[in-house]
């Protein structure tokens, strides 16, 4: 419910979702949703299969448009929010929130290396004009580029595939290089979707390591959905319940546990996602 | 004013076009509902039709001129002459340009470039086994004016067009509502994955929607084809305006191709009496361009299972 | 009898007897293809005399040998593979040094400038008019279809927007130009009203499915080539344009005219020889930097590439912009060689054709459409002038549609892939990812 989802009004908030509504056709998949983060915070998205968490994701980078609500995101603490519904994701991208995909979405022809640079190419601006001439932005740009992308590989441990395809890469290797994808494009708040889905327990160790430092040595922002309860016990600070396209709860790992409304909405499902 | 002089008289020619657009305009939407691809050599299944009318005709028709239930018969063996030969050339068109590379999931634009390959081959074999003049299908019935409406009148071949049109259209409107084949065409338009796994034979299906698309797009062809003729680059233009017709209605739409087709025969015929007829095709694009950028789904949207 | 007879229809459905089938299938089109033409009013006179003489029976022998050497290839395809990756890397090898490399350009760049020297007259005009010409513009369209992965079906048109700038701007349309040009100061003129036309038309029509691309652009090629036959009192109409001036230049004391006529060859050749090679260039530079990338990125997978800040319209219409300038730079460059316009003569076939060229070649690859058009070029232009019994100048497309049948079905990357596409490809076989941007927007992420 938006009362108990809300923080109090004066704290330094990331993004704050207000009453957000999607539909599509005759199906509601969000229905008045509103959370907050705060900057600096890990919050964890978690619910039933189908119950909008990834809608809200698209709602959050432009990819959907909800008919109804706001959705305020505040990059930089020192401007004023901007509104994020309305803005195609290439721009929502430029605003500071960069995404993962449930299922990996790498280019899959590139390498590792070019999977990277295309994120940290983002924020530059080599037109065609300045690729052709070589000029000396590019250049810059060029070497540039080429080094951030080095140092995020390093970050995500992938350096030494760089010359990879990134459809040869492992499993869990193919999640970190989307998180160093998103990374590139300078993000102060990143979203991961499911990035545990389907990773074995090693794997799984590997990335909250990862998430935990982009966290605290980046000082990225995290908003993570995830099904390994786990994992979202562990690194979440806050973490926010929806089901059937409504918050039900939101609070500390521990008390959204004991929620009433959470257990039964995972009992109504299937048992083996509580467990993870 | 000259968009009222003779508005009556472009009224009808155009939807007698539009009549013959829709017919084609259905092949393009039943294909594209099941591959979600848009069949470019669907134009030569067109001309091929009015190719195997033809023929047909020419070795039946003799001196004389035919007339009464003579005149009937023959259409109707016209008919069915242009519907099997472009149902044939469509089946094996989807045999060698399409199914190989569905086989080996290639890439969208390697279908298109496919189809347009096998359109340039088709039409261009054409020409060169049958000739590259325009030839005249033998009069199968006298034409003259049946009735009038506002003073213009109404020719036989307008009737015929209708009449033949209108019955293909139920038909296949009930066909794909009613029918087995129907129903697999409705559920691989809707989730390909899913009907593969509840037991519907992809290929099958695919195979008999290129089947059905050119049975109309072959009758479509030769109808098309008694006043003007056929010749072997005869589809281009028909092919073009019946997709234009097949997005105005809402492409993998069945009704929306109908309507698209009528609405777009006569929206492109009416301003001849203002401008040149060379224009037609202009308007008709322009048409097609305005549709696209503004009402992409077309006037009905773009379900094929909605609609029926 | 009855065993024998099930085992050979079990044979026949399985992958040899299927081969067998598609290559005698393939052995009969062709033999209609290569047979006589039909005689009016008989439309099964060619198709009896290729079928039912007895040179069917070398087409079929000649399939069921293809057939044969295909099985060999199949069944010892694993086998025989690395090795033949070895020789092929070996033979490359030498080229990873880049002063070989260089080297090699150098000579290719000297081959190719003694060229007109060692040829006749007719083969002169050839290799301008139909070698030279059409590589440029599968340079431009490869940018578009290989590059971004757009199906472009209007490419002509804007050859064509070139041509009547120049024209316009020489002062020979029934319209007349504020100032009368050389030719040769109409380049940037021309190339900037191509590219303007090419972004009126791409900055709609781009933001939609890509398939409905290649239909509009097809119904603008069609459109174009109707107003310029049809507009008389701007275009000059069907009779087209005469008189188009010939580039002259006059700067900086040095004084040169392009001759006329036959003597046109040799100079155009150089010209055009130039504009290959800056073609060449900026293209590969394009293609590796963040521009490059970017359309790649568009092309695997267009909602990955919005989430890392790629706008996707505004790199689809630089790639259809820039294959818009190529295109009408060519334009200008054919219409002042030969001084005059046809406009009959530039109908979508001429775009499928300048298609075909780039798919041939392989699609996103510099070398390929360089070498695909100019083999492909060469080829039909040896055919024509060859006077061979079997081969008849008009039946050119049907070689050519079941070349693309062909071509897409058995090597979609082209004779010369680029490394990104025939990855792309191969991965999309295997159901990951799909190597163009004509996916459907929308599609849930």
């Amino acid at each position: 419910m938006s009362e108990a989802s809300t923080v109090a009004p004066n704290e330094d908030l990331i993004v704050s979702v207000s009453e957000v509504t999607l539909r599509f056709g005759g199906v509601t998949s969000l229905s008045d949703v509103s959370l907050d983060q705060r900057r600096g915070e890990i919050l964890s998205v978690i619910g039933p299969n189908g119950a909008g968490k990834t809608s809200l994701f698209n709602c959050l980078t432009g990819v959907y448009e909800p008919q109804e609500g706001s959705i305020q995101f505040c990059g930089d603490p020192h401007r004023e929010p901007v509104e994020v519904i309305g803005r195609r994701p290439n721009r929502v991208s430029r605003l500071g929130i960069a995404r993962t995909f449930q299922t990996s979405r790498l280019f899959n022809a590139l390498t590792t290396f070019e999977n990277v640079k295309i994120g940290v190419e983002s924020r530059q601006h080599t037109g065609p004009i300045g690729a052709v001439l070589r000029l000396p932005r590019t250049r810059r740009e060029e070497r540039e580029s080429d080094q951030r992308t080095l140092e995020l590989l390093e970050f995500v441990g992938l350096r030494a595939q760089a010359n990879t395809l990134s459809s040869a890469l492992a499993f869990g290797d193919q999640r970190r290089l989307e998180i160093a994808r998103a990374l590139g494009t300078e993000p102060s708040l990143l979203l991961l979707d499911e990035p545990a889905a389907g990773a074995n327990q090693s794997e799984k160790a590997e990335l909250e390591r990862v998430i935990r430092r982009v966290n605290s040595e980046l000082g990225i922002s995290v908003l993570l959905i995830e099904h390994d309860m786990r994992l979202v016990m562990s690194i979440a600070e806050r973490v926010v319940v929806l089901n059937f396209g409504e918050v039900i709860a939101t609070g500390t790992p521990a008390t959204v546990q004991r929620d009433k409304r959470v257990i039964e909405a995972y009992l109504g499902t299937t048992e083996d996602e509580e467990a993870g | 004013m000259c968009f009222t002089t003779n508005f009556w008289n472009l009224f009808i020619g155009g939807l007698a076009n539009g009549f013959i657009y829709a017919l084609i305009a259905l092949g393009y939407t039943l294909v594209y509902g099941v591959l979600r691809l848009i069949n470019f050599a669907h134009s030569e299944v067109f001309m091929s039709g009015a190719f195997g009318g033809l023929f047909v005709l020419q070795n039946v028709i003799g001196s004389k001129q035919p007339s009464g239930l003579a005149s009937v018969g023959l259409v109707v063996l016209g008919l069915a002459a242009g519907a099997v030969s472009g149902a044939a050339v469509a089946f094996l068109l989807e045999r060698v340009a399409y199914r190989p590379l569905r086989r080996r999931n290639a890439p969208r634009l390697a279908f298109l470039i496919s189809a347009i390959g096998a359109s340039y081959f088709l039409y261009n074999l054409a020409g060169k086994e049958f000739g590259r003049q325009p030839i005249s299908i033998p009069n199968a019935f006298t034409n003259g004016t049946v009735f009038t409406v506002f003073g213009a009148p109404v020719q036989t071949y307008y009737v015929i067009v209708a009449v033949v049109t209108l019955v293909l259209l139920v038909l296949i409107d009930r066909v794909v509502a009613l029918t087995r084949l129907g129903r697999g065409i409705r559920a691989v338009a809707q989730d390909a994955d899913t009907a593969s796994l509840m037991g519907v034979n992809i290929d099958r299906v695919i195979s008999q929607t290129f089947v059905i698309g050119g049975l109309l797009g072959g009758a479509a062809g030769f109808l098309y084809a008694i006043p003007t003729g056929v010749a072997y680059t005869m589809g281009f233009t028909p092919g073009i305006k019946a997709f234009t017709a097949a997005v105005l209605g809402g492409i993998g739409n069945i009704r929306g191709a109908m309507i698209g087709g009528l609405v777009l025969g006569v929206a492109e015929n009416l301003p001849v009496s203002c401008i040149q007829t060379s224009w037609r095709d202009v308007v008709a694009f322009g048409i097609l361009v305005l549709v696209l950028m503004f009402r992409p789904t077309g006037i009905l949207g773009e379900k094929l299972g909605r609609a029926a | 009898m009855k065993a024998r007879s099930d085992r050979l229809l079990v044979w026949s459905r399985g992958p040899d007897g299927r081969r067998l089938a598609g290559f005698t299938f393939g052995a009969l089109i062709l033999a209609l293809i290569t047979g006589p033409e039909g005689l009016e009013g008989n439309p099964t006179y060619g198709v009896i005399h290729s079928w039912l003489r007895p040179r069917v029976i070398a087409f079929i022998a000649a399939g069921v040998i293809a057939w044969f050497l295909s099985t060999f290839w199949v069944r010892n395809r694993d086998r025989w593979r690395p090795a033949v990756r070895e020789t092929w890397q070996g033979a490359i090898e030498p080229f990873s040094d880049r002063r070989v490399r260089w080297g090699s350009y150098v000579g290719l760049i000297a081959a190719a400038a003694l060229l007109p020297q060692v040829i006749s007259g007719t083969w002169q005009e050839i290799t301008v008019d139909q070698i030279g010409t059409y590589v440029l513009l599968a340079l431009g369209l490869n940018v578009v279809v290989g590059f971004a992965g757009l199906l472009d079906l209007g490419y002509i048109a804007f050859y064509l927007i070139g041509a009547y700038s120049a024209a316009y701007w020489t002062g020979v349309l029934p319209v007349h130009p504020p100032i009368v040009l050389n030719p040769f100061w109409v380049l940037p003129l021309a190339v900037l009203a191509a590219m303007a036309a090419g972004v009126i038309l791409g900055t709609p029509t781009l933001r939609l499915r890509g398939d409905y691309l290649a239909i509009v652009t097809l119904g603008f090629g069609e459109i174009i080539q109707i107003v310029a036959n049809t507009l008389g009192s701007v275009t000059g109409g069907a009779q087209g344009v005469i008189g188009i001036k010939r580039f002259s230049i006059n700067v900086f004391g040095i004084h040169y005219k392009f001759p006329v006529g036959a003597q046109a060859n040799v100079p155009y050749y150089y010209l055009l020889l130039v504009f290959v090679i800056v073609a060449l260039v900026v293209f590969h530079l394009l293609e590796n930097s963040r521009v490059g990338r970017a359309w790649t990125a568009i092309r695997e997978d267009e909602v990955a590439a919005e989430a890392c800040g790629i706008n996707p319209l505004k790199y689809k219409i630089m790639a259809f912009a820039i294959g818009a300038s190529t295109s009408g730079f060519a334009g200008v460059l054919f219409a002042s060689k030969i001084g005059f316009i046809d406009p009959t003569e530039f109908s979508v076939q001429m775009s499928i054709l300048v298609l075909i060229l780039v798919v041939f070649g392989g699609m996103g690859s510099l070398p390929g459409a360089l070498i695909g058009a100019a083999f492909l070029q060469w080829g039909q232009n040896f055919l024509r002038t060859s006077n061979y019994s079997w081969y008849n100048e008009q039946d050119l497309y049907v070689y050519f549609g079941a070349l693309v049948i062909v071509m897409m079905i058995f090597r979609p990357q082209g004779i010369i892939p680029s490394r990104r596409r025939s990855r792309e490809i191969g991965l999309a076989e295997q159901g990951i990812g799909t190597a163009d941007a004509l996916a459907p927007p929308g599609s849930p992420p």
